[in-house]
This record gives C-alpha cells, sequence and structure tokens, in this order.
C-alpha cells in the first residue's frame, strides 16, 4: 500500500497532528516517580498544549535511550511499575491528546500468559490508547504486532532513522501508520543543544511521502521546534528534556506538574513560530 | 554440493525454528544487513580469499589447530575413555579469539575504520583487543564495573593491547549492561564502525557469523577423536552461557545422529528465581528460561512473568547472563542438544580436580563442564553415601570429549577466594592459601 491509496480516515493520532499543525508530541516514563505522579504530569502536558502524548512502559534493558531516560526507566521500574499498574493508569486518565504507548517489543510479548503479541494490544486498545512504538522492532518483525493493531484499530508508528535508505525506506513508509518518527541523529534519546544537519537530510528525503512526519531524538527548546517544523516536520517530539524537569523536582519538593506545562507551552509556542517562518538564525557551533 | 552451497541453504533463514530474528532499532538495521551480505560473499563464499587469510592467522597468530588430549587420569576416575580439547591453549588462552579475528578480520574487509565490543569476564575483550592490535585497528571495549572489580588482570591486558576500556555503571554492572552500551555506542557510529559481538547471540546474521567462526573447534575435534580413538565419540560436553564455545563444539557433530550434546549450565547458588527481586541465582537459561525477545534476538530467557530481564548469577563472569543463544534454544527444544547444569560448587571442584589430576587450570566457564562429569559420572567420595546417579550418565557413554574452553589463571582470585568459603572435596588443604 503506497501514501497515496492510504486514503481511508485518519486515526486518531493523524487527526491530531493534521488539526493541530504543527504538533506537540511528549514523551515521559510512567511510573516515574510514580503512576500517580505521572496522571497528574499527563494532564499537565495536556493542558500545555501537547498533541499527543506518548507513555513509555518501562523495561529493563533500554537499549534506545540515554542516560536521561534510562535513569526515569529505573527509577519507574523501582517504583514497582508493572504493565497491570501502566493499563490502569490510562484507563482513568481523559485527556484531549490521544496516546501513545512506547516500550519494547518483550513487554508487549509476554503481557498474555504466553509470548504473544494479541492480549497486550487487546488491552491498549481496551485502555484506550491509540497508538504503540516499538524502538526494537524493525518492520522485518513487526507482521505480528502490526495485524494485531489492525484489528485493534491502533496505529503502529515506524521509526525513520538517519541510516534508512532506498529500498527499506520504502518498505517502512509503505508500513507507516500514524506518523513517521523521524530520528533526527543517530545514537540515543536525549536533550541536545542544537538541531542535526542528519534532520534536514531525513525530513528532504520524505518530502515525497504523504505521511505525517515528526522528529525527535534531541530537541530540548522551543527554537529547536520552531526550526525541524520549517525544516518541514509536521511535529516535534520531546522526551528528555520533559524527563529532565521530572528529575530535577525528583530531588526537590516542589510538584513538576506546572513546569511541565511551562515547558509544553515554549516548546508549542516554538514549533507555531516555526510554521510561520519566525525562526532565529541557527547558532554556529 | 559444495560445502558453500550447502551452507547456504541451511543458513538461508535468519532464524533457528522460532528463534532468532533481528529485533534491532532501525538505525541498525542497515549494519546489519550489510553484515549479512558480508558474511555471505567473505566467510560462505571465500571472497577475496577471506577464509584462506583467517585460516592462515589463525595458526601463524592464534596457534591453531589446538590439541585433543586424552585425559589418563580422568578416564581412570570416570572409567571411560575422557578427551580434552585443548581450547585453553590458543593464543590469549581461551576460544575467544576465533571469533573475534575473525570478526576484526571481517570489519576490514568491510572497510570499517573502528571496533567495538562488550565483555563480561574480559576473554572476548581481550581477544578483541588482541586481534585488533595484530590488525592494525582502533578499539574500545565496554566492561561491567563489576566485572572490571572481578577481572583486573584482564583490563590491564586489554590496555596493554592498546584498547580503550570504558566502565559500564548500570545496572548490575555486568555483561548484560555491557553490551546495553555497545549497542548504544554502535547505533551512534554505525556507519564506520563494526561491534564485534562475542557469543551466539545478537540479531542475525551474528549467531551464524560467530558460529561459524568458532566451528573450527568441533571440526578439529571431530577429525581428532577419530584419527586417535578410531571412532566419533559418544558425547561432547562443553559448558554454555551465551553459547560460542558451545556451538563452536557442537556444530560440526549436530548431524552426527549417535553423539549426544551436553550443553553444561551455571546452576549459580539455585535454580530458584526471586521474581520481586528480579534476581535468578543461576545463568540455567537453557534449562529454566522462556521464550522472548533479548539483544536483537528471540531466544530463552531469565525473565520475570512481566517480561523484565532478571539480573543472573555465575561464579564464573563468563557464564553470568540471562539470555543464549538462539540456536541453542532451538536445538534444545528439538531435543538434539540436552541442557544440564551444574552450581558453583561442583564448578568449583571441577576446577580443583583438573588441575590436580591432569595439570591443567581450567577457567571456572570450563570447569563446568568438568563439574558436570563428576555429577554424572564420579565414583562414590570416600565415606559418603554413593551420589545418586545422573539421569545421563549412560547417554555420556565411553568415549566423550570435553571442551576446555579456556585456561584460568585470569580465575584464581576468585577461586581462592570462594574456595576459603566452602568446604568442597576436591580442593587443596586450605593452609595452601594462608598469606
Amino acid at each position: 500500500m503506497s501514501g497515496e491509496t492510504n486514503a481511508q480516515t485518519d486515526s486518531d493520532i493523524e487527526a491530531a497532528i493534521r488539526e493541530n499543525h504543527p504538533a506537540l508530541i511528549s514523551y515521559i516514563t510512567a511510573g516515574d516517580p510514580s503512576l500517580e505522579d505521572t496522571k497528574e504530569y499527563v494532564e499537565a502536558l495536556d493542558r500545555g498544549g501537547a498533541d499527543l502524548i506518548e507513555l513509555g512502559l518501562p523495561f529493563s534493558e533500554p537499549i534506545a535511550e540515554g542516560p536521561t531516560i534510562q535513569a526515569a526507566i529505573n527509577r519507574a521500574l523501582d517504583a514497582g511499575t508493572t504493565p497491570q499498574g501502566f493499563f490502569e493508569l490510562v484507563d482513568e486518565l481523559e485527556t484531549e491528546a490521544p496516546l501513545l504507548v512506547m516500550t519494547y517489543y518483550n513487554m508487549i510479548l509476554q503481557y498474555g500468559s504466553e509470548p504473544d503479541v494479541r492480549p497486550f494490544v487487546e488491552r491498549a486498545a481496551e485502555a484506550g490508547l491509540s497508538g504503540i512504538i516499538v524502538p526494537d522492532l524493525p518492520a522485518e518483525e513487526a507482521d505480528p504486532l502490526r495485524d494485531a493493531c489492525d484489528d485493534h484499530g491502533l496505529d503502529l508508528v515506524f521509526i525513520v532513522a538517519p541510516t534508512t535508505e532506498g529500498e527499506r525506506l520504502e518498505t517502512i513508509m509503505s508500513q507507516v501508520s500514524g506518523f513517521a518518527y523521524v530520528q533526527a541523529r543517530l545514537g540515543t534519546t536525549g536533550a541536545r543543544a542544537d538541531v542535526s544537519n542528519a534532520t534536514h537530510d531525513s525530513l528532504t528525503r520524505l518530502e515525497e511521502y504523504d505521511v505525517p512526519k515528526a522528529v525527535g531524538f534531541g530537541v530540548s527548546e522551543g527554537d529547536h521546534a520552531a526550526e525541524i517544523v520549517e525544516a518541514g516536520a509536521d511535529g516535534v517530539i520531546v522526551g528528555s528534556a520533559l524527563v529532565d524537569i521530572i528529575a530535577e523536582h525528583e530531588e526537590g519538593d516542589a510538584p513538576a506538574a506546572d513546569d511541565l506545562e511551562a515547558k509544553a507551552r515554549e516548546l508549542k509556542r516554538g514549533a507555531l513560530r516555526g510554521a510561520e517562518g519566525d525562526v532565529p538564525e541557527p547558532e554556529q557551533p | 554440493m559444495s560445502e558453500s552451497q550447502r551452507n547456504r541453504e541451511r543458513d538461508s533463514e535468519a532464524t533457528f525454528g522460532e528463534y532468532g530474528g533481528q529485533y534491532v532499532p532501525e538505525a541498525l538495521m542497515p549494519a546489519v544487513q550489510e553484515l549479512e551480505d558480508a558474511y555471505e560473499r567473505y566467510v560462505l563464499e571465500n571472497e577475496d580469499g577471506f577464509m584462506d587469510e583467517f585460516r592462515e592467522r589463525m595458526r601463524d597468530f592464534g596457534g591453531r589447530p589446538t590439541p585433543l588430549q586424552r585425559a589418563d587420569r580422568l578416564s581412570e576416575r570416570y572409567d571411560r575413555e575422557i578427551y580434552l580439547k585443548r581450547e585453553d591453549l590458543l593464543h590469549g588462552g581461551a576460544h575467544k579469539l576465533n571469533n573475534a579475528l575473525g570478526q576484526v578480520l571481517l570489519a576490514k574487509y568491510m572497510g570499517k575504520e573502528r571496533i567495538i565490543a562488550e565483555t563480561g569476564a574480559g576473554q572476548h575483550g581481550t581477544a578483541t583487543a588482541m586481534a585488533a592490535a595484530h590488525l592494525d585497528m582502533p578499539c574500545e571495549i565496554y566492561m561491567g564495573r563489576t566485572d572490571i572489580n572481578r577481572q583486573r588482570p584482564n583490563v590491564y591486558r586489554m590496555r596493554m593491547n592498546g584498547a580503550e576500556v570504558n566502565p559500564v555503571d548500570a545496572g548490575s554492572a555486568t555483561l548484560k549492561e555491557a553490551i546495553n552500551e555497545t549497542m548504544r555506542d554502535w547505533a551512534t557510529t554505525v556507519e564506520r564502525t563494526h561491534y564485534v559481538i562475542g557469543s551466539i547471540v545478537g540479531p542475525h546474521p551474528f549467531p551464524k557469523v560467530v558460529r561459524d567462526f568458532q566451528a573450527v573447534i568441533g571440526r578439529e575435534a571431530r577429525e581428532q577423536i577419530q584419527e586417535q580413538a578410531g571412532r566419533l565419540p559418544d558425547s561432547v560436553v562443553a559448558c554454555a552461557g551465551g553459547g560460542s564455545n558451545t556451538m563452536g563444539a557442537f556444530h560440526e557433530f549436530v548431524p552426527d545422529e549417535s553423539v549426544a550434546l551436553h550443553a553444561v549450565e551455571a546452576g549459580g547458588s539455585s535454580l530458584d528465581i526471586d521474581e520481586k527481586k528480579g534476581l535468578a541465582p543461576n545463568s540455567a537459561t537453557l534449562s529454566t528460561g522462556t521464550d522472548g525477545v533479548l539483544h536483537g534476538a528471540m531466544t530463552k530467557l531469565l525473565q520475570s512473568g512481566d517480561g523484565q530481564i532478571m539480573e543472573s548469577h555465575s561464579v564464573s563472569a563468563g557464564l553470568d547472563y540471562a539470555g543464549v543463544g538462539p540456536e541453542l534454544s532451538h536445538l534444545v527444544d528439538t531435543g538434539r542438544v540436552t541442557p544440564v547444569s551444574v552450581d558453583d560448587d561442583d564448578a568449583l571442584n571441577g576446577f580443583h580436580r583438573l588441575s590436580r589430576l591432569e595439570g591443567i587450570i581450567p577457567a571456572l566457564e570450563s570447569s563446568h563442564a568438568l563439574g558436570y562429569l563428576e555429577r554424572a559420572a564420579g565414583p562414590a567420595a570416600d565415606g559418603r553415601a554413593a551420589k545418586p546417579r545422573d539421569e545421563n550418565y549412560e547417554e555420556l557413554g565411553d568415549l566423550v570429549v570435553v571442551n576446555v574452553s579456556g585456561r584460568g589463571d585470569k580465575d584464581l582470585e576468585t577461586v581462592l577466594e570462594e574456595t576459603e568459603k566452602r568446604d568442597l572435596e576436591a580442593a587443596p588443604e586450605v593452609e595452601v592459601f594462608d598469606s
């Protein structure tokens, strides 16, 4: 199936991106530092203007994450976060922004009594999640999960890396649902001080595909958001910069919710500036 | 059919039954596919004489072939013919060089400019550092802080060969965390860097690449035993952590249905797991693990019901891993390989017994294979009740090949420390240890 023939009605996720263009997609780790806090934080991000919210379901071996999110995952696991607790949290959440779960493949496989992806997807749909992102599941291994997601009306979001080119890019773009997660640079997640050239190259490679494109890995400030949107992205994905706020408040005692809401506003404003072409000169390295 | 044609047919898939596959971040997929292509051309088809150069270097630099030695006193003790495949005599003191040299050379043929690797006990790290020095490639090794502290001599050896050693502090700071960190480095530097994975684990084609470089162990042993004993063995015994010496020893024997293949895992202090704490006080993945995905492959794992990976344990750092090669998982499910385990005490006894009876100080990893011989076929100890015969006693048969995967110099400190804590029947008098 190519981009043009994909003419069914937009999914919740696509609609959220198209209607709120340019979209802010935020990530935090569920259970960091507790599931009760996560509920409050998600509501704050929703108020602050996040158009989609990714919740990380913590896995003990997060090979795609940099130090910031690794630490968040450790805090969540230390707090005893389980898939059951995660889904109960999602059951309770009533946000305007659609919710996605980001987790590693083994967590999805092990949710039922036998290794099988279906019980997880069924439960995710029941909880009201709109999509799934799996950083260690390339298109080659995704058939079982994609079929299950299709059956339950969930989007399976694929990552497009700076190294994804040619035939692989075709394959992935033909399978994308929701949006294409454009990895801004090689490496792991983590806040960076600049926007990489790889981002511009990737967005150029993806120009011809009629699928929303959101850029993540390293986005931390409103100005980055502006630059990325101006370069052609339909959305920006911010994780580590938000997790940093949660981690800082872990040390002190003021609630993180207000700061998360303010950060979301800054990023959303930045994205909107980018859409209007109001972008500051990038800093010279 | 030529060997390469037969290999290609057998190896055409990315999986072993339901195990294996390529569960890696998208950024790594092009590199993994590039490796598939290089594996086919250079390893399977000997393009540009790759395999000829590999074999020549393994002979001149590595010291291959290693001997197959009849162990006279063990044969007497166990009342059967015991032969030892002496991988401890390979350059560097372990079988690890077979794979490390193969992959560093492959990286060179692929035009890569930098080598990274993880290491647990430090044996793979030292082998990779040696191979990288030998082939003039810059090399960085990731090693858990816990392992650095218990395997200091290996850290010094890596440094002597010019490799950087990067400590990893996450989690229990052992092999699993070192692999995570090496994968993160690779995801950042993938265009110029080759990741020399140390066992038959990881995404396809790594399990096959590593197995094929290690298969020389079994290929030599199969010829040597027929020369020396006039027939195929009844069984081959090798220790199993990730499984590279295991598959290396077994691979050539897999089609020989009369040969029993016993993979000896680390039973640690107990085969039970503490799900609440996320701890498995063993590394007996083939014996007790369940199916899941870790480090790029579907395989048997030590994991909680939710899918969190357990912290494993073994007195031997090189076996201390919560996963195992997908091919071994498959061969266990099909019944071709028998998984067995011995605990830390048995392994330490195996260490002391080989040291005293044969004058060979084995690695703690290999000591598990020797501990298993005693458990399965050992005589009742003096003044004690006869041990229950292991159910695999008969299957071992009259002619046994044991893979001594490495030498134990690196383990002396651990062995002294652990022996003092225990009452081991095979250990020398404790006064030996007074300083």
